[in-house]
C-alpha cells in the first residue's frame, strides 16, 4: 500500500510539472479530460466496486451536475462557484432518486433502471429545448479560465481532492461494510449494520464527485450538451474505463480513463474507424485480463 | 378514422417490437445472458438487406434473405467471440460473470455501431419493401408492406412456438430454461444447445431487423434506443417470458402509436419509459416474470 502511495504521488508530482518542461497547450487539453473522465469512472467505481451496484447511468449524474450548473449560469447569471455549487446539489437529489430504486430492486432490474434515467433525461433536455438548448447544447457565459494550464490546474485539484475522499472512504471500515453490504446484503444486516444507511451514503458521495466533475467540464468547455454530458456512450465510457483500469481499486479507473482518452487521441488520424479500435482493445483487455491494469499489476508482484 | 388508423398501425408496430424482443428474451430465458449488442444485430441485417437489395441487381427478396444471414453470422460471431469466451473464463469470478457480459456485449455493440456508419452509411436509409402499394382497410389506406410485416412477425411467432414446444431440440431449449444442470445429467450437451439458441436468436433477430429496416427505417445511430426498448419491453413482460413479451410489445407499441398521432410524434418514446419506472418500482418482475 505504501509502495503504491508513493507510486501515485510520483505520478501526480510528474503531471503537475508537465505544464512547465514545454508540453503544448493540446497534450494539456488531453490531460484536462483524463482528469474529468478520471472522476466520473471513480466515482462509479465506488458505486459499482464498493456497492455492488451496477449504475448504467453514471451520465445521468453527470448530465445533472452539468445542466444545473450551465442552467444557473446562462439564466440566472450566478458566479460560477455558485453554478457549481446548485449543480452538485442538482447530481446529489438525482442521486438520491437513484438509490430508491436500487434499494428495491436487484442485478438487471436496476441497471435497466438507471438506463432509462438517462433516456428520461434526454428527453427532458430535448423537449425544453427553449429553456435548456436542446440537441444544439447550452453554452454559458462564463468559463473557469481561458489559460490550459490553469484549467488543467482545476481538473487536477479535483482528480487529486476526489482520489483522496473515495480512497479513504473506500479503505475505511465504511469501504469494508459497503463491500460486505454490496456482496451479501442479507448477511451484512444479520451482523448488525444499517445496510440502507450505507448503500444511500454510498449514492450520494459517487453523485457529489460525478455532478461536480460535470458541472467544473462545462466552465471547462463552455458549453452543456447531450452528446458530450448526457448521452449513453458516455456512460459507457466511464464504465469501460473502470473495468479496464481494475474494478474496485479508485485508482484502475483512472488509468482507465487515462487508456480511453490517449488511445481515442492518438488513433484520431484513422477518422471514424478509431472508435471500433479503441473498442475492440478494450474488448480484448476485458477477456484477457479482467481484472483490469491494476490487477494485472498485482497479479505480476505475486506471482 | 382516426382510431382506426391508430389501431392498424399499432397492430403492425407492436408485431414488429413483439419480434424484435423475442429473441433477447430467449437468450435471456435459455442462457442467463443479457445482450446488450442486441440492437446492432438488428441494424446489422436491416444495413445489409439495404445494401443488397438496392446496389445489386439481386432484387429486394435476395437482400432480405442476406439480411437475415447476416443476422444469424452476428450472432454466431457474438456468443463465439464475446460470450462464451466471458462464460468460460476462469479469471472472472462466478458472481460478476453477468456486468462482465454485460460490458463486453455493450463493448461489442459500440464496434458494430462504428463499423456499419463506417462501412455503409450514418445517414438513415430504408430497406426495399418486398411489396408495394396500398389496401383500403375499411377506409384507411394502409400500404401492403405493413400488412405483410404484421403476417411475417405473427408468423415467425407461431413457428418459434411450434418449434419451441413440438420439437425435440426445441424441448431441449426449454429444459435449458427451467433446469441447465438436469439437462446435463440427461446427457445433453450444453454447449449445443446454446449453439441452437444463438442460431435461432439470429434468424429472429434477423428478419426482425430486416422487417423494421423496411418499416421505420435504419441507421447506425438508433442502435442505443433499440437495444433501450428491446430491453424495456422484455423487462416489462418479465425477462424470460415469451407471452410475456408480446403482451408488453402490444402495450408500448399502442402506447408509442397514441402518442405519436394525439401528442407528437417526437415525443413518442416518453410515455413507455415512464410506464417502465413505475412497473420496475411496483412489480419489479413485470407483467409475467417468473422471480
Amino acid at each position: 500500500m505504501k509502495q503504491q502511495l508513493l507510486i501515485v504521488a510520483i505520478v501526480l508530482a510528474a503531471l503537475a510539472a508537465a505544464p512547465w518542461i514545454g508540453i503544448s497547450d493540446y497534450i494539456i487539453g488531453v490531460l484536462t479530460m483524463i482528469c474529468f473522465y478520471g472522476v466520473f469512472a471513480m466515482s462509479w467505481d465506488l458505486l459499482f466496486g464498493y456497492a455492488g451496484e451496477v449504475n448504467f447511468g453514471p451520465s445521468f449524474l453527470i448530465g445533472l451536475g452539468a445542466y444545473g450548473a450551465g442552467l444557473a449560469d446562462a439564466d440566472l447569471g450566478l458566479p460560477v462557484a455558485v453554478c457549481v455549487a446548485l449543480g452538485t446539489l442538482a447530481a446529489v437529489l438525482g442521486g438520491l432518486l437513484l438509490a430508491i430504486p436500487a434499494l428495491r430492486l436487484r442485478g438487471p432490474y436496476f441497471g435497466l433502471i438507471t438506463l432509462v434515467a438517462v433516456l428520461l433525461l434526454q428527453n427532458a433536455i430535448v423537449m425544453f429545448a427553449g429553456i435548456t438548448g436542446g440537441e444544439i447544447g447550452l453554452s454559458v457565459p462564463d468559463i473557469l479560465s481561458v489559460n490550459a494550464t490553469v484549467n488543467f490546474y482545476y481538473a487536477l485539484g479535483l482528480l487529486i481532492i476526489a482520489g483522496t475522499v473515495l480512497l479513504t472512504v473506500a479503505n475505511s471500515s465504511f469501504g469494508l461494510i459497503l463491500q460486505a453490504a454490496g456482496q451479501d446484503a442479507i448477511e451484512a444486516q444479520a451482523l448488525g449494520f444499517n445496510v440502507v444507511k450505507y448503500k444511500i451514503a454510498a449514492f450520494i458521495l459517487s453523485a457529489f464527485f460525478s455532478g461536480l466533475a460535470g458541472a467544473m467540464l462545462v466552465f471547462y468547455l463552455g458549453t452543456a450538451s447531450v452528446d458530450a454530458m448526457v448521452d449513453i456512450s458516455v456512460g459507457i465510457q466511464v464504465i469501460i474505463a473502470a473495468v479496464l483500469g481494475g474494478r474496485r481499486t479508485i485508482i484502475g479507473p483512472v488509468l482507465g480513463a487515462a487508456f480511453l482518452i490517449g488511445a481515442g487521441e492518438v488513433l484520431r488520424p484513422l477518422g471514424q474507424i478509431s472508435g471500433v479500435v479503441v473498442a475492440a482493445i478494450a474488448l480484448a483487455c476485458i477477456l484477457i485480463f479482467p481484472n483490469g491494469f491494476l490487477g494485472l499489476l498485482h497479479g505480476r508482484r505475486r506471482a | 378514422m382516426l382510431i382506426l388508423q391508430i389501431l392498424i398501425d399499432g397492430f403492425a408496430i407492436s408485431a414488429l417490437y413483439a419480434l424484435g424482443a423475442l429473441g433477447f428474451t430467449l437468450i435471456f430465458g435459455v442462457s442467463g445472458v443479457l445482450n446488450l449488442a442486441h440492437g446492432a444485430v438488428l441494424v446489422t441485417s436491416a444495413m445489409v438487406a439495404w445494401y443488397v437489395g438496392t446496389n445489386e441487381a439481386a432484387g429486394a427478396l435476395a437482400g432480405a434473405a442476406s439480411g437475415v444471414l447476416a443476422g444469424v453470422i452476428t450472432a454466431f460471431v457474438t456468443y463465439a467471440v464475446v460470450v462464451r469466451p466471458i462464460q468460460r473464463s476462469k479469471a472472472i469470478p462466478e458472481g460478476e460473470r453477468e456486468l462482465f457480459v454485460l460490458t463486453g456485449t455493450l463493448l461489442w455493440g459500440v464496434m458494430l455501431q462504428i463499423g456499419l456508419g463506417y462501412i455503409f452509411t450514418t445517414t438513415p436509409v430504408t430497406v426495399h419493401q418486398l411489396v408495394s402499394g396500398t389496401v383500403d382497410i375499411m377506409g384507411v389506406r394502409t400500404p401492403t408492406n405493413e400488412i405483410l410485416i404484421a403476417v411475417m412477425s405473427w408468423l415467425t411467432l407461431g413457428v418459434l412456438w411450434l418449434v419451441v414446444n413440438r420439437t425435440p431440440a426445441g424441448k431441449r431449449l426449454l429444459a435449458a430454461s427451467i433446469n441447465p444442470r438436469g439437462l446435463t445429467l440427461m446427457g445433453v450437451e450444453l454447449g449445443q444447445v446454446y449453439l441452437l439458441a444463438w442460431g435461432i436468436y439470429g434468424i429472429i433477430a434477423g428478419i426482425a431487423g430486416v422487417l423494421l429496416g423496411s418499416f421505420l427505417g435504419t441507421s447506425s445511430a438508433y442502435i442505443p434506443a433499440l437495444t433501450g426498448t428491446a430491453f424495456s419491453i422484455v423487462v416489462l413482460g418479465g425477462l424470460g417470458s415469451v407471452t410475456g413479451t408480446v403482451m408488453a410489445a402490444y402495450v408500448v407499441g399502442y402506447i408509442e402509436t397514441l402518442t405519436a398521432y394525439l401528442v407528437s410524434p417526437s415525443l413518442r418514446a416518453v410515455p413507455a419509459l415512464l410506464l417502465l419506472v413505475l412497473v420496475l418500482y411496483f412489480r419489479p418482475q413485470g407483467i409475467l416474470g417468473r422471480r
